[in-house]
């Protein structure tokens, strides 16, 4: 509870503005991530500043272990479950357009009828309009691939359709940036920019303070993070590996391309990591320990993992079997799931990695000011009793 | 399990007669906070079998330690954490001043001296330290910090404990011990099936005080004693001290003493820790519930008066009082986890607390015509005082009447307790007749009061703790090799 008794939008906020209020005045976890410092740096938690804090916090659990005040204590803090709750609320509610904000209510469904039809439509289209012996034929050399769809066709398809994430996402980064009351300028500082590319490349804020991440109970065993970076650099190698392509293609050499060049390289680099680390983030969701968990939203987290999962699948085995007959269903299998991936990145969560960025960016600007080495001395007596939180 | 000699009988909740289970360890440490820990693991290492045994239920181990957040610790140069030396010799004058000199002097250097390892060896039993930040920067020289505070440091020691073999039981409570002219036997623990023996070739004693206790606080402060607040767990009831005593150890400290600061009255019973406390007493008038003043609010700075404050509300009637400030206090110090009790007016002010609403009135009203006028500052002794009345308000001393109007309600809110058990050097506890048990050490709070006969300087627990905890776990070893 605040001084000035404040009115949240949901009961998660107010949940959320009672266990802040109460960390405010611990602060025992400063050193765990960015959360409470930038909690420190307020006295009163509207709405913005909460899903600012919410989309801040990385869900390393340490804070939960850590707690004195934790479930069973009367006090009931449990401030990773609330703010992942107070989080998947804010995906919904920064959803663009607007009409699409129920894709948030059962993700993990909405998700799943995407993807399936997305696949249906790839290989209903391929099977009705190729030629059953160009389908079902082996299809090898320079070219392969678009004999089954033209390369114009798919990229004007998946232009649109990247396209048009871009511009949903960049419209939530925008809705999510003016609730949290941030000035458009922040942005257009290089400093803190610049530590939010860093923080979110090194996942800083995923090692509970160097102690290491907590997942199913109080010991620090969780390797998440790394998991974490498998599929981020996964996913970052296999657009790298897309581009990669695009680009030979119009220098004239069309896919599919040889084991050793480029695009397949970083392909199968990154589809490795993209396989191993969503797997290894699936089976850490299920072992997580269930006080921390936002269950109703676990769908959500699941769909996500799986896509970028199948995705990686479906590419790896159309490298492996891109000489059989199996090639045309299974390229149609994976455009299918990299469409339906794309159309749903802003429905997604993958959007966490925006407003995280987004919230890293102003923490790195806050910290700045908190750091400040103008801090006020306080007299040297009271290092005899103690200040504030030193007391037994 | 053994047979030789043949295991106690006793009787089970339905009156039936059980046959009592009996297990062996090199070392039984009873209690389960920091100094045990430290105790346990030390003589693990040592190569000794160890059974700890915390009373309280997993969630709740550690007792007091789950509330701290740093030790003090004497070093000759700045470290990654700490920002300046902090000699021996200044720490020794640090607790002479706050103990008023009721400590034992030559043990109080001998753990100043052992605290400097101790800020090595802590980290090595995979315990971090942090810098200190936000609202500690006065202590960032003296004390180490622990990152994610006491809780997180027992979870380092605890997963330490356990991968070293030390074996932990939790809900454990000890009943009583089985000591024969200054050695110990055997203890006796409340177990689901009935009690159950449990012999060791030494005892390591680091089970907290009694300030838990309410029966046992009552013998000192009488009825008043139910009005106060436990900050810790309800699991700090010194059970263990007391039958040390009755068995013939030595005692130390003054029993009627505890550490009483006022915490907000609407604070749980029991473990509301750190959050509950108010650091605006200086900022405002402290009245009592028949609207009058008690003590000069403005006396000194806050950390060196917080302490006085628990007592002070203790002797008022029904052991409760209101802080009063207004408008221009309100972000002034460090927030707590209940909101002020606002009005737009003292008359509001007083309806909402139940009190005497002209009486109120005429207390805030004699207090603002005796504020003399001065430049506020926080920082220092400032001159903004009262002047004819009684008490006085020495400084800070501003008239209460910008609206809204704040109140905390407080009450006395107890720490800990000094009575504890004599030890020396090695931690050994002594006995009545001043000879040293013959297996028996002591760490921690229940042993404190040899160092801290009175006052406190914040993080001086845990260094107790750690120090004594580590002696014990190696002296104890050692006795069981010998």
């Amino acid at each position: 509870m605040s001084a000035t008794e404040s009115v949240h939008a949901t009961g998660t906020l107010a949940e959320a503005d009672r266990l802040m209020t109460i960390c405010n005045s611990c602060r025992y976890c400063e050193g765990l991530c960015a959360v409470f410092p930038a909690m420190e740096m307020r006295r009163a938690f509207p709405d913005g500043d909460l899903n600012y804090l919410a989309n801040l916090c990385h869900g390393c659990g340490a804070c939960y272990y850590d707690c004195q005040f934790a479930p069973p204590h009367e006090f009931n803090v449990n401030v990773p479950r609330v703010l992942a709750k107070a989080r998947a609320d804010s995906y919904a509610a920064y959803t663009w357009p607007r009409a699409f904000a129920p894709m948030f209510a059962r993700n993990g469904l909405a998700i799943s009828l995407v993807a399936a039809a997305c696949v249906a439509a790839f290989v209903l289209a391929f099977v009705g309009w190729q030629d059953p012996y160009v389908l079902f034929g082996i299809n090898t050399g320079p070219g392969a691939f678009f004999k089954l769809m033209p390369h114009r066709a798919m990229v004007a398809l998946f232009g649109a359709a990247f396209v048009y994430a871009i511009v949903a996402m960049a419209m939530e980064m925008l809705i999510f940036w003016r609730d949290i009351g941030e000035p458009m300028q922040t942005l257009t500082r290089s400093g803190p920019l610049l530590e939010a590319v860093r923080d979110t490349f090194r996942l800083r804020y995923l090692e509970g303070g160097k102690m290491g991440c907590f997942n199913e109970d109080e010991r620090p065993t969780d390797r998440r993070r790394i998991y974490h970076h498998l599929t981020f650099y996964g996913f970052l190698l296999c657009f790298a590996s897309t581009s990669a392509a695009s680009l030979y293609h119009y220098l004239g050499r069309e896919a599919p391309y040889a084991w050793y060049e480029l695009p397949v390289l970083l392909g199968t680099v990154g589809g490795i990591g993209l396989l191993i680390g969503p797997a290894g983030l699936l089976s850490a969701k299920l072992r997580r320990d269930p006080d921390m968990l936002d269950k109703p939203r676990l769908g959500m987290d699941i769909a996500f993992i799986a896509m970028l999962f199948l995705t990686s699948l479906t590419g790896l085995a159309l490298l492996v079997l891109r000489s059989g007959p199996a090639m045309g269903i299974l390229l149609a299998v994976h455009l299918g799931f990299v469409f339906a991936f794309f159309i749903t990145m802003p429905y997604g969560k993958f959007v966490h990695g925006l407003y995280r960025f987004a919230a890293l960016i102003r923490y790195a600007k806050e910290s700045r000011a908190l750091h400040d080495p103008q801090v006020p001395v306080v007299a040297a007596s009271a290092a005899v009793t103690g200040q504030g939180g030193s007391r037994p | 399990m053994t047979n030789e000699p043949p295991p106690p009988h006793s009787k089970d909740k339905y009156g039936c007669w059980v046959e009592a289970s009996e297990t062996s360890h090199d070392v039984l440490v009873v209690g389960g906070g920091n100094a045990a820990l430290c105790a346990a693991i030390t003589a693990r290492r040592a190569g000794a079998s160890v059974l700890v045994l915390e009373g309280a239920p997993k969630f709740y181990r550690g007792g007091n330690t789950r509330h701290t957040r740093n030790m003090r610790c004497a070093h000759d140069a700045a470290t990654e954490t700490l920002s300046g030396p902090y000699s021996e010799a200044e720490f020794f004058d640090d607790l002479l001043r706050v103990t008023q000199g009721h400590t034992d002097e030559d043990l109080a250097r001998f753990m100043i001296s052992q605290s400097k390892e101790i800020l090595n060896w802590i980290p090595e039993q995979g315990v971090r330290f942090q810098p200190s930040l936000g609202g500690t920067l006065s202590l960032g020289r003296t004390n180490s910090f622990f990152l994610g505070g006491g809780r997180s440091m027992l979870n380092a020691l605890y997963l330490t404990a356990e991968k070293l073999g030390v074996d932990i039981r939790y809900d454990s409570e000890v009943t009583d011990f089985d000591i024969e002219d200054g050695m110990f036997l055997s203890a006796t623990v409340k177990n689901g099936a009935g009690p159950e023996f449990i012999r060791a070739k030494a005892l390591i004693a680091a089970a907290g005080g009694f300030e838990a206790n309410i029966e046992w606080l009552k013998q000192y402060w009488g009825p008043p004693a139910d009005n106060f607040l436990i900050r810790g767990t309800p699991y700090n009831r010194g059970t263990v001290l007391k039958m040390l005593i009755e068995r013939g150890v030595q005692e130390i400290g003054d029993p009627t003493q505890c550490h009483a600061v006022a915490i907000d009255a609407r604070a749980p019973k029991f473990d509301g820790g750190i959050i509950t406390r108010l650091d605006c007493v200086v900022f405002g008038i402290v009245v009592n519930k028949k609207c009058e003043r008690f003590y000069d609010e403005g006396e000194d700075i806050w950390p060196k008066r917080y302490a006085i404050w628990g007592r002070l509300v203790a002797a008022q009637p029904d052991q409760i009082a209101y802080i009063i400030f207004d408008a221009r206090s309100l972000t002034l110090f460090m927030p707590s986890c209940f909101p002020p009790i606002a009005a737009q007016s003292i008359r509001e002010l007083a309806g909402k607390l139940e009190l005497d609403p002209d009486a109120l009135e005429k207390t805030v009203a004699t207090f603002n015509a005796a504020v003399r006028p001065g430049t506020f500052d926080d920082k220092i002794l400032d001159d903004c005082r009262t002047e004819g009345i009684s008490p006085p308000k020495s400084h800070w001393a501003r008239r209460i009447e910008t609206p809204p109007l704040y109140a905390y309600p407080v009450r006395p809110g107890i720490t800990f307790t000094y009575l504890g058990t004599r030890v020396n050097r090695d931690a050994r506890m002594l006995m009545k007749d001043g000879r040293p048990a013959a297996n028996m050490f002591a760490a921690g709070e229940i042993m404190a009061g040899n160092v801290l006969g009175r006052g406190y300087a914040a993080g001086i627990g845990m260094t107790i703790g750690s120090v004594f905890g580590r002696i014990a776990g190696r002296e104890a070893a050692k006795n069981v090799r010998n």
